[in-house]
C-alpha cells in the first residue's frame, strides 16, 4: 500500500490525484487541472511567503500535471528556490522538477548551477548525490561547462564515499555523451582505471561503464584497463555463488558487471600479451561451459542472467575473431538455442548468428544450421523472429546454397509483411545476381520477384536485370522468351511490362521465328497493356515500338498507325507526345540503314558498383546490414543507369583532373574567344562553340580522336607523351570531293615549344593530310597552344552530304582551333612512402 | 539505455525517464507511437523488437508495461533483468507494489529509479544497497521534519 507513513504525506497531492482519476471525461479532467493551475498560480504570486512544505506540494502537483501531458509554463522559479532548502525532500522535489521540465532561461540556469555547486561542496553525500543525479539527468551544455572539470576530481578523490563515486562516474559518462569536447582527459584517467580494482562492486560497475564510453573516444588512455578487466572477470566467473553475496542475482555471479566487463573488452583487439590472452580464453571457455550445466533455478531470471553473460561472451568472441575453437563452440551453442522453447532465445540466437556468419572461421559451421533456419522462417509465429531468420539466410548465403536460400526467400515473400517486403526484394536481387552461375536462373528469379511483389521492386532492381541481359549474349534469347510468356498472364505487374517492353524491344528478334511469338503477336501483346500503364511505362513502350519498326519491317505500317492516332500525337503528356511525333517522323523519313544505326542494339554497360547494395545499406542504416561476403561474384555487371557521356565517370583521378582543368580552360575560354575565324565572313555551318569546347575537353583524358569538324574539314589527332615531350599527329581530312588549295598551318603557343613540320599546300578531295607536331614542355603553363589553319576550298563545291549544298565561292578559310595540350599530359606518377606523402601534404596547408 | 516508459494497458503513461536530450514534442510523439506498437503485440511474442533504429525490450507485469529502448550494441537479456530488478525494488519498497502505488507516489518511483540507473546505466546492482540508500534518504527527511 502507499508508503504514506514513510515521511511526507502531501495529502493535498493525493487528493488531487484522486480527483483527476475520478474525472469521467477528458473535458472534466482539463477543467479540474485548470482550476488547480489557477490556484497554484495565485498561491505563488501571493503576498504570504509560502513555507517549504506547501511549495513542495505545489511543485509536485505541477510535475504531476506535466507528466499527464499538459504544458506547464511556470513554477521553475519556485522549484529552484526549493533547491536551497536544507530539507532533503524539498530539495529532492526541486531537483526532480528541474530535471523533468528543462528550462533554457539563462538566469534560471545560473541559479540552478549555483545550487548544484553548493550541494557538491557540501560534503554531505546525500546532497552530493542529488546534485550529481540532477547533472546526469539534465546533462545540458551549460552544466557540462560548469562542472566537467569538477566531477573527475570528486570521482578520484580518496575521501569520496562509494555511492558518490558511483554517481560521479555515471554523471561524467552522461556529460561525455552530450558534450564530449568539454570533458578533458587528464591525470585522473589513470585513477579511473584503477577503480576497476575497487572493493565495492557498485563502484566497479559504474567505473566500467564510464571507461567503456571514454575508451571509444580515446582508446590509448584506457589501454591498461584491459588487463584489469580480464582479471576481474575471471575472478567473478570462477567464484562460488556465496562469494559475491549481494551481487549474486538468482545464483548468477554479478551478471551486470560481467556483461559490462565483456563490453569493455570489445572496445579493444585481443590482448597481445600471451598470458593475458590465455586467461581471457579460459574465462570465455568457463562461461561457455557453464551454459551447458543444468540450471540452478527454474526461474526465468536465472536463465536470463546466465544467458545474458553468455551472449555477451559470444559477442566478444565474434569481435575478436581469432580463436577458431571458441568460434565453433559459440556457433554450436547458438545452434542449440535456435530450437529452444523460449522465443527470446531463438530471436537472440538468430541475431548473433548473423554476425558469426561473416567470420571466415565459423562460416561453414553456421551453414550447417540452414535447415533449422528455414524451418524457423516457415513456422515462427512472431514476425520479428522471422525477420531475423531472413537476415541470417542472407548472411549465410554462398555459392553452395544460393539456389535453396533464394527459393525459400521467394516463397516467404509471398506471405510476408508489407513493411519488410522491399528489403527482402533487394536482398533476393543481390543474392541472385551475386551467386548466379547460370543466368537463366537469375532472370527467372527477378521475374518471379516482380510477379510476387511487383510494387516493392524498386527501379534499381529492374534496371539491373536489363543491364545484365544486355551484357550477356547467352541469356538474351531466354530472357526474351520468358518475358514474352510472363506477359501473357492476364494481370501482370507494371514493372513486368517495363522489363518486357525493353527486352522485347532489344531482343524480340531472337524469338520472332516462332509463329507463337511473331512480331505482330509481340506487338499486340505489348500494346494490349499500353492503356493500363503509367506515363513512364508508356514512354518506354513507345521506344520499344520504334525498335520494332527497325527490327520487323513487316509490322511497320501497323505500328505507324498506332503512333499516328490522335491519342498519341495529341497526348496531354509532353514526353509521350514528343516521342510519338518524333518516332513517327523518324520511321517515315529515315532510310533502313539510318534507322538501323540509330536503333542499334544497346552496347554493353560498363562495370561499376552495385546500386542495389547501396540502396539496401541506406535502408537498413549503417552497421545493421549483415555482410554477405561469401565467394567472389562473377563479373559484377554494371548497375547504374546508362550514361550518355561516360567520360565523366571513367575514373576518380581523371574526374579530379577534369574538374581542375575545366576551371582553367573555362577561364581561358572566356578571354580568348576561340573557334571564331579571323576572316570577316564566318565559315558557313561552323560547329557550335559548345561542341568545340566539349570536344576539346574530351581530350583532357584521351589522346586520340576528332578535334574539330565542319562541312569542309575534319581534324583528327593522335598524340603520345613521354616525360616533358609530346608528339601530336594531326590529320586533316578533306570532306569535299575537290582539292583544297593553299593549305597552311601555324601553331602559336605562349609557354610551350612547338615545332610543326611543314605540310603540303594541297589536299585532294576526300584525302587526309598528316602533320607532326613536336612539343616540349619547359615550364608550367596555363594556355593551350592554338592551331591556325588557312586554306582555299574550291568554288561551287558539292559536299558528300547531298542534303545541303553550299557555295563557298573559293573564299579563304581561316580556322583557329585550340590544341588539347594540357598540363596533365606531362604528369607522371611517382612513388612515395606514406610518411613523405603526409609530410608534403601538411606543407601544402601551411 | 535511451529511455524507459511505464504505461498501462489503456496506454496511459505512468512514468517516463529519458536519458537522451529530446524536445517535448519529439518525446510525445515517440511515446505515442511506441505505446501503440507494443500494445498491438500478442502475448506470446518475444520481448524484443526493432523499432526505428533502436532495440526495444519490454515486459508486462500485471497491468503495467515496462518498456526500455536500448542501442544496437546493448545486451537485450540483461536489459530484461534490469526491468525485473526495478520491479523488485519497487516491490520491496512499497510492499507488494501495484499500479496505484506508482500513480500516487510517482515521485518516489523516480527517486528509486535514480538510485538504480543513472545516465542510462546501472549504477548499483545490489538490491540491498539501493534500498539502503533510499531508506537513508527517507530517514534524513524524517529527522529534518522532527518526526523521529
Amino acid at each position: 500500500m502507499p508508503a504514506v507513513s514513510k515521511g511526507d504525506g502531501m495529502r493535498g497531492l493525493a487528493v488531487f490525484i484522486s480527483d483527476i482519476r475520478n474525472c469521467k471525461s477528458k473535458e472534466a479532467e482539463v477543467k479540474r487541472i485548470n482550476k488547480e493551475l489557477a490556484n497554484i498560480r495565485s498561491k505563488f504570486k501571493g503576498d504570504k511567503a509560502l513555507d517549504g512544505y506547501s511549495k513542495k506540494k505545489y511543485v509536485c502537483k505541477l510535475l504531476f500535471i506535466f507528466l499527464l501531458g499538459h504544458d506547464i509554463d511556470f513554477g521553475h522559479m519556485e522549484a529552484v528556490n526549493l533547491l536551497s532548502s536544507n530539507k532533503y525532500t524539498e530539495k529532492q522535489i526541486g531537483y526532480l522538477f528541474i530535471s523533468v521540465l528543462v528550462n533554457s532561461n539563462s538566469d534560471l540556469i545560473r541559479l540552478i548551477n549555483n545550487a548544484i555547486k553548493n550541494d557538491l561542496a557540501s560534503r554531505n553525500p546525500t546532497f552530493m548525490n542529488l546534485a550529481l543525479h540532477c547533472i546526469a539527468n539534465v546533462g545540458s551544455r551549460e552544466m557540462a561547462e560548469a562542472f566537467a572539470s569538477e566531477i573527475p576530481r570528486i570521482l578520484v578523490a580518496g575521501d569520496t564515499m562509494d555511492s558518490v563515486k558511483q554517481s560521479a562516474a555515471l554523471c561524467l559518462l552522461r556529460l561525455n555523451r552530450t558534450s564530449p569536447d568539454l570533458v578533458p582527459m587528464g591525470e585522473w584517467t589513470a585513477r579511473v582505471v584503477h577503480l576497476l580494482n575497487d572493493q565495492h562492486l557498485g563502484v566497479v560497475t559504474a567505473a566500467t561503464s564510464l571507461i567503456t564510453t571514454l575508451a571509444q573516444k580515446s582508446p590509448d588512455d584506457f589501454k591498461t584497463s584491459v588487463s584489469l578487466a580480464v582479471t576481474r572477470l575471471s575472478r567473478i566467473v570462477t567464484s562460488a555463488s556465496i562469494d559475491l553475496q549481494d551481487y549474486t542475482y538468482y545464483f548468477v555471479a554479478a551478471p551486470w558487471l560481467s556483461v559490462k566487463l565483456l563490453r569493455l573488452l570489445q572496445c579493444y583487439p585481443p590482448p597481445e600479451d600471451t598470458s593475458l590472452r590465455s586467461r581471457l580464453t579460459e574465462c570465455l571457455e568457463t562461461i561457455l561451459n557453464k551454459a551447458q550445466e543444468p540450471p540452478k533455478s527454474k526461474k526465468v531470471q536465472h536463465s536470463n542472467a546466465r544467458n545474458a553473460v553468455l551472449f555477451e561472451a559470444i559477442s566478444l568472441i565474434i569481435h575478436h575473431d581469432s580463436e577458431p575453437t571458441l568460434l565453433v563452440r559459440a556457433c554450436n551453442q547458438l545452434g542449440q538455442f535456435l530450437q529452444h522453447r523460449e522465443t527470446n532465445l531463438r530471436y537472440l540466437a538468430l541475431e548473433s548468428m548473423c554476425t558469426l556468419a561473416s567470420s571466415e572461421f565459423s562460416h561453414e559451421a553456421v551453414k550447417t544450421h540452414i535447415e533449422t533456419v528455414i524451418n524457423a522462417l516457415k513456422t515462427e509465429r512472431d514476425v520479428s523472429v522471422r525477420q531475423r531468420a531472413v537476415d541470417l539466410l542472407y548472411a549465410m548465403c554462398d555459392r553452395s546454397n544460393a539456389r535453396q536460400i533464394v527459393a525459400e526467400m521467394l516463397s516467404y515473400l509471398e506471405t510476408a509483411d508489407y513493411s519488410i517486403r522491399e528489403e527482402i526484394v533487394l536482398k533476393v536481387a543481390i543474392l541472385a545476381e551475386k551467386y548466379a552461375v547460370d543466368y537463366t536462373w537469375y532472370v527467372d528469379t527477378i521475374l518471379n520477384l516482380i510477379r510476387i511483389a511487383g510494387d516493392y521492386v524498386s527501379e534499381e532492381v529492374w534496371y539491373r536485370v536489363i543491364q545484365i541481359v544486355i551484357n550477356r549474349d547467352d541469356v538474351q534469347g531466354y530472357a526474351a522468351k520468358t518475358v514474352f510468356e510472363a506477359l501473357q498472364a492476364p494481370a501482370c505487374h507494371e514493372n513486368l511490362v517495363k522489363v518486357g517492353g525493353y527486352i522485347l524491344g532489344e531482343f524480340g528478334n531472337l524469338i520472332a521465328g516462332d509463329p507463337r511469338s511473331s512480331p505482330l503477336v509481340q506487338f499486340n501483346l505489348l500494346h494490349s497493356k499500353f492503356h493500363l500503364c503509367s506515363v513512364p511505362t508508356r514512354a518506354l513502350l513507345l521506344s520499344a515500338y520504334i525498335k520494332f519498326i527497325n527490327l520487323f519491317p513487316e509490322v511497320k505500317a501497323t505500328i505507324q498507325d498506332v503512333l499516328r492516332s490522335d491519342s498519341q500525337l495529341r497526348n496531354a503528356d509532353v514526353e509521350l507526345q514528343q516521342r510519338a511525333v518524333e518516332y513517327l517522323r523518324l520511321s517515315c523519313i529515315a532510310s533502313a540503314d539510318t534507322l538501323a544505326t540509330v536503333l542499334e542494339e544497346m552496347p554493353a554497360f560498363p562495370e561499376r558498383e552495385s546500386s542495389i547494395l547501396a540502396k539496401l545499406k541506406k535502408k537498413k542504416g549503417p552497421g545493421k546490414l549483415p555482410e554477405n561476403v561469401n565467394g567472389s561474384a562473377e563479373e559484377p555487371a554494371a548497375s547504374s543507369k546508362p550514361d550518355t557521356a561516360c567520360w565523366w565517370t571513367s575514373s576518380p583521378t581523371s574526374r579530379l583532373l577534369l574538374l581542375l582543368l575545366l576551371l582553367l580552360l573555362l577561364l581561358r575560354w572566356r578571354t580568348t574567344c576561340p573557334g571564331e575565324p579571323s576572316s570577316l565572313r564566318p565559315p558557313p555551318f561552323a560547329p557550335r562553340r559548345s561542341d568545340v569546347l566539349l570536344r576539346l575537353l574530351r581530350f583532357i583524358c584521351k589522346n586520340n580522336g576528332v578535334l574539330y569538324e565542319n562541312q569542309l574539314l575534319q581534324i583528327g589527332l593522335k598524340s603520345e607523351y613521354r616525360q616533358n615531350l609530346g608528339r601530336i599527329y594531326v590529320f586533316y581530312g578533306n570532306k569535299t570531293t575537290s582539292q583544297f588549295l593553299g593549305f597552311s598551318t601555324a601553331v602559336s603557343s605562349s609557354d610551350l615549344n612547338v615545332h610543326a613540320k611543314a605540310v603540303e599546300p594541297v589536299i585532294e578531295g576526300g584525302a587526309q593530310l598528316q602533320q607532326i607536331l613536336n612539343i616540349e614542355c619547359v615550364t608550367e603553363f596555363c594556355d593551350v597552344p592554338v592551331l591556325h589553319i588557312q586554306f582555299r576550298p574550291p568554288s561551287n563545291v558539292l559536299t558528300p552530304d547531298s542534303v545541303c549544298q553550299s557555295r563557298y565561292g573559293g573564299t579563304l578559310q581561316n580556322i583557329e582551333v585550340k590544341l588539347p595540350v594540357m598540363l596533365n599530359k606531362f604528369f607522371q606518377p611517382t612513388e612515395m612512402t606514406s610518411q613523405d606523402f603526409f609530410q608534403r601534404w601538411k606543407q601544402l596547408g601551411a | 539505455m535511451q529511455f524507459m516508459l511505464l504505461f498501462s494497458r489503456q496506454g496511459k503513461l505512468r512514468l517516463q525517464k529519458w536519458y537522451v536530450p529530446l524536445s517535448d514534442k519529439e518525446r510525445k510523439k515517440i511515446s505515442r507511437d511506441l505505446v501503440q506498437t507494443i500494445l498491438a503485440r500478442k502475448p506470446k511474442m518475444c520481448s524484443f523488437l526493432e523499432w526505428r533504429d533502436l532495440k526495444i525490450v519490454y515486459k508486462r507485469y500485471a497491468s503495467l508495461y515496462f518498456c526500455c529502448a536500448v542501442e544496437d550494441q546493448d545486451n537485450e537479456l540483461i536489459t530484461l533483468e534490469i526491468i525485473h530488478r526495478y520491479v523488485e525494488l519497487l516491490d520491496k519498497y512499497f510492499g507488494s507494489v501495484c499500479e496505484l502505488d506508482i500513480i500516487f507516489n510517482f515521485e518516489k518511483a523516480y527517486f528509486i529509479l535514480d538510485e538504480f540507473l543513472l545516465g542510462g546505466e546501472a549504477q548499483e546492482t545490489s538490491k540491498k544497497n539501493v534500498l539502503k540508500a533510499i531508506e537513508q534518504a527517507d530517514l534524513l527527511q524524517e529527522e529534518a521534519e522532527g518526526r523521529v
